[in-house]
């Protein structure tokens, strides 16, 4: 098991009549990945032209009829394997009825009272140490197309190619905290979807999107607080910075003793405030029924047992692996894990390097170079190989890191590999003991008065010898080497 | 039960079908009739029986995850009361 | 010479395959038919053009070996046909036209048949009487101001007085069987899932069925035969290898046992349809079949858990219906709900309203569990008492209907009363049942009355043969004066 940290939690509200404890839980909305929607052989690709993707089945034309995709079923059920959760052999598809120019049909096709998957949890490390967040459900749904507000005036303009699109629709217990826990749990989710491949996880292009539901309680009260719901937020930051307003709006109302309407409200990014949605309150009444043109989804446990089987190893278990078989400490571990492209890498650098040099490598140099660049490990202008090249360089006092450095620069810039580079620049370090005592003696004999002084007592002055014999040796001399030559000389 | 007249109105609101106020009353009425007849429902003790889920004995079929449609928005569209030649175009959404 | 428009389909087929008759001049005898008809308003769109068009095609190019070789068929104006204005009965669709077609007459077509025009019928399919269709009353051609039944109203109507040698209906209640019995025709609903619903528009999923309308059984078992089989575009559509209706029809019913429900004799039943009933019992047990006394308790309940589960699922299948993509608009209102509201409240008429209201009550919050899933259970008991008699009997025969046609706007203020036309028909369509009506004689002023088959899941065949050897022995002829001509 984790051992609790030292830092502890401290998230609270403080108002003017105590001390409040905020309560988080999400209906994070994760688009499937699969070629074709959840119910109709359009394509699901993001970018299209307007109203591309669109067949008579997503824009709801009269008879047209809903056909499920197998794929879209079984990446709900990998996910649900990978949230540790119940997968339901039973589920059934329902319909949530509610009028908006974005759902051509006029209901949803979801899931309410039997989803694909029942309850499972996640493991969030937290600098206070391990945190399980329980997951409520996990469920299929259809999404919907797009409103567009702002082309006209006074009109609205509708897109349905990501009408119909598969999404699973994750449901988080009221688990969560603090926004620092909604982003490590949007984080972990996130990672976990991406080694599944069952989700991309891409923001931007609102493959992940969530719906936070936020109340306060006076800290020692069990009993939860009226919940508004957040609809729709569709970055990290927005959603901590959605839940931070709405905090602190609860606690201002129960502290000037009024009551908080449970309702769904919006975040407006551009004022930074949450505020009330009325033209959805009289659609609460979503009127649920199963979908009379589907049957119930029966799983076979076969099936079941086998996508169980494919699983790929997953970021908590790669984790301990990381711990155990490469000496990695926790933080290591977590920050090389928490991308499967990102330990791919790192397994390929340390088999043909140094487990603990690779990791300090990449974790430095290479994931500041490429968040400089604006690039991710998967199009990184330095190929593993290459940089399991450099870390062995190093590794072997081929090179000193201050010249592994420079290496790396070049090797950026021109693309070579580093023996390359360390040959033809003549960056290798010098490391035979004869040459070096030679030009240190050169060095000391131009500089009898420092050794004067340091022999008298100003010990000091160590360091300005090896700068010399850096800046006589191009920094190619080996450090430690050096190091010993000069006490030997300096003692004579 | 007897249904009302705000209710009838909430439900319409719901349906999105504007009720004419003065066709309100004999709706109300028409509606109370068939509610009483369907309300013979309650003679019976149904605590033990599982609803019906499907008439059909048979699992959900599923098809396989290939693109084989879209790319029609000429059909798509050709129907609208109101398009853009790309987008649906309805009156302005009121936030 | 004799009047072709008068045969039987499967009378004209002969006449086609031995070419005695082209497929033009059949296609001109029904053209000319529905021209001096208009005062039936059976019609909502005709294709004359495109059905000369096709006949000549076929004419120049016959292929004997189909189906329907060179059949011109109207078609009830619910299934979506490609490029032919398909309206629902509705205002709210009186201008779409659908760039698809529905399976069911996919198949006919491919068949051999081609598209003669599209029938009225209630908007939506939701009527007993065709007099909720946008588009008028239809009138029965036994008798002027009678109604034709419905929702299948256009096409009863149509095929009695020889305006298309058979027809296609949908039966969510007794849409196919009642007005069937209300013309002296023959209408089968099939077991659900035997033919597609794929581009029908929808009313209420979990029950609505195309079936064939026919002036006999064996044209039935054709049209059966030509628009069932596996769709993979509908979810709940049958997986099962074709069968030859048509071919294997047998008169031979000895020793087949034939339930009858007590519980199908309701109060207030006219005489003369027990007496019917009472013939049809006769017939069947003359022609070897054993008959015997069931019990089916749960019939009363029906009507009423159909009036939950229909208008339910329609309250969300007519969501669709929004003016944003197709069809009618509203141009009142200043914002998109407002559009909504005055959109669907112009666009569809009253019953269709009225069912979206009690469809929308029942699911709502509060009422859900007190409405739609008691029905729910109640339907559960209804398929139970079939499942628990079909183990002791083959077949089950009730009466079409508790009356014989009635007037126009003599049921339209009284739901309710309009509503128990269906009391014989609801329950097979709660249980996913086929059923057959059957033309079995008139009533005193002269009005066809008929008798109902009810079947086990996908035993169409057992029940179609029953009525070929009850047709055969009936002695019924349906003869309709031509009026309105």
């Amino acid at each position: 098991m984790v051992v609790m940290k030292s830092e502890k939690f401290d998230y609270f509200i403080n108002g003017d009549k105590g001390k409040y404890e905020v309560v988080i839980g999400l209906e994070v909305h994760a688009q499937v990945l699969s070629n074709s929607k959840l119910f109709s052989g359009s394509p699901t690709k993001f970018g299209a032209e307007p109203n591309e993707h669109v067949s008579l089945i997503d824009s709801a034309f009269p008879g047209m009829l809903p056909v499920i995709n197998e794929e879209c079923v079984k990446q709900a059920v990998r996910t649900g394997l990978g949230l540790n959760a119940k997968i339901n052999n039973y589920s059934v598809f329902d319909r949530k009825n509610y009028f908006y120019a974005d759902l051509p049909q006029g209901y949803q096709i979801s899931q309410y009272k039997n989803p694909i998957v029942g309850e499972g949890k996640v493991l969030l490390d937290m600098p206070y140490g391990s945190k399980e967040v329980g997951i409520e459900r996990l469920h299929l749904e259809q999404d919907a197309g797009k409103s567009i507000h702002d082309m006209d005036p006074s009109n609205t303009y509708v897109d349905l190619n990501r009408s119909g699109i598969a999404l699973m629709e994750i449901v988080s217990k009221p688990d969560l905290r603090s926004p620092d826990e909604v982003n490590a749990y949007i984080k972990k989710l996130r990672s976990i979807m991406r080694y599944l491949g069952t989700c991309d996880g891409n923001m931007q292009e609102g493959s992940l999107r969530a719906d936070v539901n936020v109340s306060v309680r006076k800290v020692g009260v069990k009993e939860f607080g009226t919940r508004c719901e957040i609809k729709n937020v569709n970055s990290i930051k927005f959603m901590q910075m959605a839940i931070e307003y709405e905090a602190s709006r609860q606690v201002e109302l129960l502290e000037s003793g009024k009551e908080i309407d449970q309702e769904t409200r919006l975040f407006d990014t551009k004022k930074n405030e949450t505020r009330s949605m009325r033209s959805k309150e009289d659609a609460h009444d979503y009127r649920y029924f199963p979908d009379p043109d589907l049957l119930p989804l029966k799983l076979d446990q076969k099936l079941v047992d086998d996508l169980k089987k494919s699983l790929p190893e997953l970021p908590d278990k790669k984790k301990e692996r990381f711990v155990k078989d490469y000496g990695l400490n926790a933080y290591e571990a977590n920050v090389l894990v928490s991308e499967k492209e990102i330990s791919d890498y790192y397994e390929e650098v340390a088999k043909l390097s140094d487990n603990k040099l690779a990791a300090t490598w990449m974790m430095g140099d290479l994931f500041a170079m490429l968040n400089d660049k604006g690039l991710n490990i998967s199009n990184s202008p330095i190929s593993a190989k290459d940089f399991a090249e450099l870390v062995q360089a190093i590794k072997s006092g081929e090179i000193s890191g201050r010249i592994a450095k420079e290496v790396f620069e070049i090797m950026i810039e021109s693309g070579d590999n580093p023996k390359k580079i360390i040959e033809t620049k003549g960056l290798k370090q010098q490391s035979d003991p004869k040459e070096l005592e030679k030009m240190i003696n050169e060095i000391l004999a131009k500089n009898k008065d420092k050794v004067d002084q340091y022999k008298s007592g100003k010990e000091k002055l160590f360091g300005f010898f090896v700068g010399q014999v850096m800046k006589s040796s191009g920094g190619k001399a080996n450090p430690q080497l050096t190091n010993e030559i000069l006490k030997k000389l300096l003692k004579g | 039960m007897s249904l009302d007249k705000e209710k009838i109105k909430h439900v319409a609101k719901l349906a999105r079908i504007s009720v004419n106020e003065a066709k309100v009353d004999s709706l109300t009425k028409d509606l109370n009739s068939i509610f009483k007849f369907i309300e013979q429902l309650n003679e019976l003790d149904t605590n033990k029986v599982e609803p019906l889920t499907s008439i059909l004995n048979q699992s959900l079929r599923s098809r396989k995850d290939e693109i084989n449609d879209g790319k029609i928005r000429e059909k798509v569209l050709k129907n609208s009361p109101k398009d853009s030649k790309e987008f649906f175009v309805v009156p302005k959404v009121v936030e | 010479m004799i009047d072709i428009t008068n045969q039987s389909l499967n009378q004209i087929i002969k006449r086609i395959k031995t070419k005695e008759i082209s497929s033009t001049d059949l296609t001109k005898a029904y053209i000319k038919n529905i021209e001096g008809a208009k005062k039936l308003n059976a019609f909502v769109t005709t294709t004359f053009d495109y059905a000369l068009d096709k006949a000549k095609q076929f004419d120049n190019k016959p292929n004997f070996d189909q189906l329907l070789p060179g059949i011109p068929l109207a078609v009830k104006d619910l299934f979506c046909t490609e490029n032919f204005k398909t309206t629902a009965g509705s205002n709210i669709l009186n201008n779409f036209v659908p760039s698809y077609e529905s399976t069911v007459t996919k198949n006919l077509w491919d068949n051999g048949s081609f598209l003669l025009g599209k029938l009225n019928c209630d908007e939506f399919a939701m009527g007993s009487s065709n007099e909720t269709s946008y588009f008028g009353n239809v009138i029965n051609p036994v008798g002027d101001q009678i109604v034709p039944g419905g929702s299948s109203g256009g096409s009863s109507s149509a095929l009695a007085a020889d305006l298309t040698p058979a027809t296609i209906g949908t039966d969510t209640g007794g849409s196919i069987r009642q007005p069937a019995s209300f013309t002296g025709t023959v209408g089968l609903k099939p077991t659900y899932g035997l033919c597609s619903r794929w581009g029908i528009v929808a009313f209420a999923s979990s029950l609505d069925q195309a079936g064939p309308m026919t002036k006999d059984i064996t044209d039935c078992a054709i049209m059966l035969e030509a628009m069932s089989g596996f769709d993979e575009k509908d979810s709940t559509s049958i997986n099962k290898k074709k069968e030859n209706y048509s071919k294997n029809l047998k008169d031979n019913i000895k020793g087949l046992k034939i339930g009858i429900p007590k519980e199908y004799r309701v109060d207030n039943m006219p005489k003369e349809i027990d007496e019917l009933w009472e013939k049809g019992k006769k017939i069947l047990k003359d022609l070897g079949a054993d008959l015997i006394d069931i019990s089916l308790p749960h019939t009363k309940y029906a009507l009423p858990t159909y009036y939950i589960v229909a208008p339910a699922e329609a309250s969300s299948n007519l969501a669709r219906y929004d003016g944003v993509r197709y069809g009618y608009r509203s141009e009142k209102g200043k914002d998109l709900i407002e559009m909504y509201e005055n959109t669907r409240s112009e666009g569809f008429g009253d019953e269709v309203k009225r069912r979206i209201l009690i469809g929308t009550y029942v699911l709502s919050s509060g009422y859900y569990d007190a409405y739609y899933l008691k029905a729910q259970k109640v339907r559960q008991l209804i398929k139970k008492d079939f499942d628990d008699n079909f183990t002791k009997v083959d077949a089950i025969l009730t009466p079409s209907t508790p009356s014989s046609a009635f007037k126009i706007g003599e049921k339209t203020n009284d739901p309710v009363s309009m509503y128990l036309n269906d009391i014989f028909t609801v329950p097979t369509n709660l249980a996913g049942l086929p059923a057959l009506s059957l033309p079995a004689g008139l009533d005193k002023q002269g009005l066809p009355l008929g008798l109902q088959l009810i079947g086990k899941p996908l035993d169409e065949q057992k029940i179609l043969n029953i009525g070929y050897a009850f047709e055969k022995n009936c002695g019924f002829k349906n003869e309709i004066k031509k009026w309105w001509s």
